[in-house]
């Protein structure tokens, strides 16, 4: 068949049963993205002969003929089309990977789909911006820095766009699949178990190998029989070593059974289907307050606490208490005037990150094990690959492109073990990527909780006691789990006085998929508890939400307790100001005129009539800046002779925005353009050590190292310039040129009057000049660590006839110290205030023993243009003493008090308590009105 | 997705072409054959090499659409071809989850025959009480719409039948129609439909979908009052559950959408 793609016109052999964008990427076209593979998300999106389709669902024989036009026929990153330039400047993005199939929809927006731009875009899912800085985009706002234009004002603090703004709006900047592949690389896939609790006593892969095109069937056989935890932290300890690379029991369904290597990906899965496995069945347990008891089915019989597995015997990966004595808690709960006692849960929900985990292995010259990998943490993975493997970490090197997402779901070990195993087997590159149905039904998602809270206060407001019983869905294995639950119940508590307190914590193994790191890593589902109850004793004792909090929460004078938080100071404190801001901005939408504001080019109505009611909520939330026991980082920054620096760091980038923000401290350090400044990064090879991205640690951690780097590069170039001018140090700054004496003194003028200069030249041959280049280091261990502080609040109309909740009045103040990057910090506050507002009114990851009945974003809805409102976020005035420039992380941090402050709303409006998470329409409809909620095997949940 | 076990494609050009050997399966627009994997098809049979035309008046007045129209195609129906039904057929289509992109590709009949709950083709052609003009390797026949959906997924069609075309009577493209969908979120996947005609004789067809696992259509010689039609409505039964709504909410959803469809109908009469 022949096709015309960007213009350029060739016969080409398409396969029986290939899609268009098969064909696409198979050309070279990496611009053309796979998100879902099922026509749902619009990544993939192109023009065919000049209108917009979704490319993974046209089957490729139908383009014979016909013109394709990707986003790289609309504009390159050196030629860019306006309507790339407009997402440019809008700041369009965070990750990036649905960006190109945004770009290609939106240069076919005319007058009628501006006009309803939610329909327009319901084809176009984006996971991490919220869509307002698309709709701006859209309509042509700009929102960030001219790119590369010097405005002469430090880059520290400006609306910077990302170094990689115009790579990204192109279909440029490559991913982790986006390269040509390696010579001779095969394809792996995997053969998943069709039972939740089951032994593979029996697996005959003849018939599979017999296949043409199979290279290798890997089974237990050929597994590393060293344990380990998918889950990835700087200590390995941290989790339980509770997996196999191929185990023969199976615990969750969709876990592997065997993994088929061949020359294509059709023909691994096809010989797939030809494995014969003989199971035998175990019986298989899906709530965890059943897992817990006696006589249950147990999944890890044989782990002990050595291998961090708490209790085997009653499947508890994890079990702990906290606090004052329990006779000490029930005394001052006994003894106070008001108290409420409430049980929560939290359903599950899951990530979806728009590019798949992905990974592709080759040998490289050196004889080397070389990944690139969709990670968080490549340190880590190599870590632990030398580890389960037993190779020096030496002998593996492992990078990343750009990561299209993470969320917490790529601080896991998914697919590489595989593709090393793959490669060790058959000596040749290989490359596994997972499919979107693989992110839904074997990853891990959130903890599911069952929480049970009893509060109490005295007459006046002040609280006397918390009494705090976590239940945990670890899901088949303990990943995660620990670390999520012993943060779960920390910043979310200790945000608040509580008198007396008390927690018990359990996390328990079922035959579920395993739960593991999802944004906020615990905490939110805590405080969807505690903040609930709050605003119950609020109702009994009669005061504001906002009140009884401010009588309660914590000070810019107090300290944590020593022995459990011993690095852990509020560095700066600016919780007052996000509540006192989002109480008052919902008391302006309090006003009958009021009117409210919707995402750029819509419109929200104020609904009136018997069947709304309006309501609102608020909810606070403190995090750490970064995860505990040791996050640590190195960066480096070296200059040339032509004066552009190049900072190396360990951090992958996955539109968390760290690398603008890295780019930002060198820049205004260095005191020359952002403009000037590029950033190696997330390779194991060429970047120092980082322990990984992730609990929001890139700003903080890595931050500081590329900010000491590169004070000490200025220092280390003005001495040489001083030497070279023969003034002091002190007389001398560092500019965008060189070293210039300041002009202060007459022994820093020429002759001519002008300023002494020294250029880069001169500067870097002095320093360095064998190499041409100085590189300065750096380093940071994360600690001491602050504390971030948010508050979300809600004016919302509920209807009572139909459970809608819509959402009037969006706002969110942050503390995140000083703001390195405004426009970025804005777009991770609305970012995680949109997945959270997604988790509560619209997502639900329903499973039914041990089955994921929604598989597909088609049934398991992330919101979409038409689902999100408006959010106006604030950020606090405060400086911390800990942060790089007094500046702390934000990312996790816009989920947690959201889902707390809608439920607050819809309390408020309905006079119902949710005790619930999942508030989809007809949640809301039955809490409403007094009404069974329905029963439906599929929306039935575990806990 | 590339369906993996796929060896052949055919484009038929005429009827004889139409046979289904095993494994093969006919191929509309594809969106959702694409949409998951197909481990059973080993061939597809592309239905839109057939030509078929899209729209066409029949001589009869009625309306033919055929089963490789597309939605966009449907949702852009001329008025001339529409008559005072016209605006239903727009909003059958933007009652689809999927966006502009999908309608560009996705087919009138393949949306029939794929028989979801929440798919709007089985809906529509309900309402307005087409025939559904099949053929088949014993020749041609014709189901009645509001009889086509037997189940979740499952239709009246005999292994190795395909619809034709989707014909529409004059006389419901004279009538008057009215469109509701409910969904737990904005613009999301249908959980319930009502949809409903009303002649000039006054007769009235109401139609009840998404929220059971099949259309119910509840026939009226005149407009029924508000409670007659609620009690009906909820006498149909076979209230559907997926992660689209709890059967309760869909039930009283229906009710509602109903009853709404109703008083438009009769706001329109008047």
């Amino acid at each position: 068949m022949r096709i015309t793609v960007n213009g350029r016109s060739q016969d080409i052999e398409a396969q029986p049963g290939q899609v268009l964008r098969t064909v696409l990427r198979e050309l070279g076209h990496y611009e053309v993205k796979r998100g879902c593979d099922a026509g749902d998300c619009g990544a993939c999106t192109v023009l065919l002969d000049g209108r917009a389709v979704n490319s993974c669902i046209i089957p490729a024989h139908r383009a014979d003929g016909r013109e394709v036009t990707t986003v790289q026929g609309i504009g390159t990153a050196d030629e860019p089309a306006p309507v790339q330039e407009r997402f440019v400047a809008a700041g369009g993005y965070q990750c990036g990977y649905c960006t190109p199939g945004f770009v290609v929809m939106a240069s076919t927006l005319g007058d009628e789909e501006l006009a309803d731009l939610p329909q327009a875009l319901k084809g176009n899912l984006c996971r991490c911006t919220g869509y307002r800085a698309i709709g701006d985009a859209i309509a042509g706002t700009r929102n960030t820095a001219p790119a590369g234009i010097s405005n002469g004002d430090p880059a520290y603090g400006q609306a910077v766009a990302p170094p990689a703004a115009r790579r990204v709006v192109s279909g440029e900047e490559a991913y982790t699949l986006d390269k040509d592949p390696p010579e001779g690389m095969l394809h792996l896939a995997v053969l998943g178990s069709p039972h939740a609790h089951a032994r593979v006593v029996h697996l005959d892969a003849s018939r599979a190998l017999a296949l043409p095109g199979v290279r290798a069937v890997l089974t237990a056989e050929d597994s590393p029989t060293v344990r380990f935890s998918s889950a990835r932290h700087e200590h390995r300890e941290d989790d339980p070593d509770d997996q196999l690379v191929i185990d023969t029991v199976m615990r969750f369904r969709g876990q592997r059974v065997a993994a088929v290597v061949a020359e294509s990906r059709r023909i691994a899965e096809q010989a797939c289907a030809l494995i014969e496995v003989g199971y035998e069945l175990i019986p298989a347990v899906y709530d965890p307050d059943e897992a817990r008891r006696e006589g249950a089915p147990l999944l890890h019989p044989e782990r002990t606490p050595a291998d961090r597995v708490d209790d085997a015997t009653r499947n508890l990966v994890i079990a702990f208490d906290e606090g004052d004595p329990r006779d000490e808690v029930e005394a001052a709960l006994a003894s106070a005037p008001h108290s409420y006692s409430g049980t929560y849960r939290t359903h599950r929900v899951t990530h979806i990150a728009m590019e798949t985990p992905a990974a592709r292995g080759w040998v490289d010259d050196g004889g080397r094990y070389v990944l690139r990998t969709s990670s968080q943490v490549p340190f880590l993975v190599r870590d632990e690959l030398a580890h389960v493997f037993g190779l020096e970490p030496e002998q593996l090197r492992v990078l990343t492109g750009r990561v299209g997402g993470g969320f917490g779901s790529k601080q896991e070990m998914l697919i590489e073990d595989l593709v090393l195993l793959a490669m060790l087997k058959t000596g040749a590159p290989v490359q596994y990527e997972w499919t979107r149905t693989d992110t839904m039904s074997v990853a891990p998602t959130r903890h599911p909780m069952r929480l049970a809270i009893t509060i109490a206060a005295d007459p006046d407001g002040r609280f006397r006691a918390l009494d705090l019983d976590v239940l945990a869905d670890a899901g088949a294995y303990g990943n995660h789990t620990r670390g999520v639950l012993h943060h779960a119940v920390t910043e979310s508590t200790e945000v608040y006085h509580w008198g007396k307190k008390r927690v018990h914590v359990e996390g328990v193994y079922t035959n579920n998929l395993p739960s593991g790191a999802f944004r906020g890593y615990g905490l939110g589902q805590v405080m969807f508890a505690v903040e609930s109850a709050i605003d119950e004793l609020a109702l009994q004792l009669g005061l504001s939400p906002a009140e009884l909090r401010r009588r309660n929460m914590i000070t810019a004078d107090d300290r944590f307790i020593a022995e459990t938080f011993d690095d852990l100071a509020i560095g700066s404190y600016g919780l007052d100001q996000c509540l006192d801001w989002v109480e008052a901005q919902l008391a302006t939408s309090a006003s009958p005129s009021w009117e409210p504001r919707g995402l750029p080019l819509t419109t929200v109505s104020r609904p009136s009539g018997p069947e709304w009611a309006e309501g609102t909520g608020l909810a606070i939330a403190m995090i750490a800046t970064l995860p505990p026991r040791g996050h640590f980082a190195e960066a480096s920054v070296s200059v040339g002779h032509d004066g552009t620096y190049v900072v190396s760091v360990g951090t992958s980038e996955f539109g968390n925005g760290t690398t603008t923000a890295h780019v930002q401290f060198a820049a205004t350090a260095l005191n020359t353009d952002a403009s000037r400044v590029r950033v190696r990064q997330s390779d194991t090879d060429v970047t120092g050590y980082d322990t990984g991205a992730f609990g929001s640690a890139g700003t903080v951690v890595a931050g500081r190292a590329v900010h000491s780097a590169a004070l000490g590069l200025r220092d280390r170039l003005i001495e040489a310039g001083a030497a070279a001018l023969g003034v002091e140090a002190a007389a001398c700054v560092l500019d965008a040129d060189g070293v210039v004496a300041a002009p202060q003194g007459a022994a820093t003028t020429s002759a001519s009057g002008q300023p002494r200069r020294v250029g880069f030249r001169e500067l870097v041959e002095a320093l360095a000049p064998r190499t041409g280049q100085v590189t300065q280091k750096a380093s940071n261990d994360g600690t001491p660590r602050s504390v971030a502080f948010n508050a979300q609040g809600f004016r919302v109309a509920v209807s009572r006839a139909t459970g809608e909740v819509r959402i009037l009045h969006s706002v969110h103040g942050a503390d995140a110290g000083t703001v390195i990057n405004p426009e970025q910090l804005r777009g991770q506050l609305e970012g995680g205030v949109a997945q959270a507002i997604g988790s509560v009114l619209y997502e639900n990851l329903i499973v039914c023993d041990g089955v994921v009945e929604t598989p597909v974003l088609r049934q398991y809805h992330i919101p979409q243009y038409a689902d999100l409102p408006y959010t106006e976020v604030f950020f606090a005035d405060t400086y911390d003493l800990l942060g790089p420039r007094g500046a702390k992380s934000m990312s996790e941090a816009p989920y947690n008090p959201v889902a707390p402050a809608l439920a607050n709303a819809i309390r408020d409006a309905v006079g119902v308590r949710p005790t619930t998470t999942q508030l989809t329409r007809d949640a809301v409809w039955a809490l409403a009105n007094g009404a069974d909620g329905g029963s439906s095997a599929g929306r039935v949940a575990p806990l | 997705m590339d369906l993996i076990q796929v060896a052949s494609v055919r484009t038929p050009r005429s009827r004889d072409e139409l046979a289904l050997a095993p494994g093969e399966v006919f191929l509309g627009g594809g969106t959702w054959l694409y949409s998951e994997p197909q481990p059973a098809v080993t061939g597809v049979v592309d239905l839109m090499s057939m030509g078929w035309r899209s729209l066409e008046r029949r001589p009869d007045g009625g309306l033919r659409i055929g089963a490789t129209c597309t939605l966009e195609e449907l949702h852009g129906i001329s008025a001339e071809l529409g008559g005072t039904a016209r605006p239903v057929f727009a909003e059958a289509v933007r009652s689809f989850l999927a966006g502009a992109k999908v309608w560009r590709t996705a087919t009138v009949g393949g949306n029939l025959c794929f028989a979801a709950p929440a798919s709007p083709v089985p809906v529509l052609a309900a309402a307005l009480d087409a025939s559904v003009k099949v053929w088949g390797p014993g020749g041609k026949r014709r189901i009645a719409a509001a009889d086509f959906v037997t189940g979740v997924g499952q239709t009246a069609l005999a292994p190795g039948e395909l619809v034709r075309a989707i014909d529409v009577p004059a006389s419901s493209l004279a009538a008057r129609t009215a469109w509701r969908k409910a969904a737990l979120s904005p613009l999301g996947r249908a959980g319930v439909y009502a949809a409903g005609r009303r002649e000039a004789s006054g007769r009235t067809v109401i139609v009840i979908a998404g929220a059971r696992t099949r259309p119910g259509a509840l026939r009226f010689e005149r407009m029924p009052e508000q409670g007659e039609l609620a009690d009906a409505v909820r006498d149909l039964g076979e209230w559907f559950a997926d992660p689209h709504g709890t059967p309760a909410w869909r039930r009283a959803m229906a009710v509602r959408l109903a009853e709404d469809v109703r008083s438009e109908l009769e706001g329109a009469a008047a």
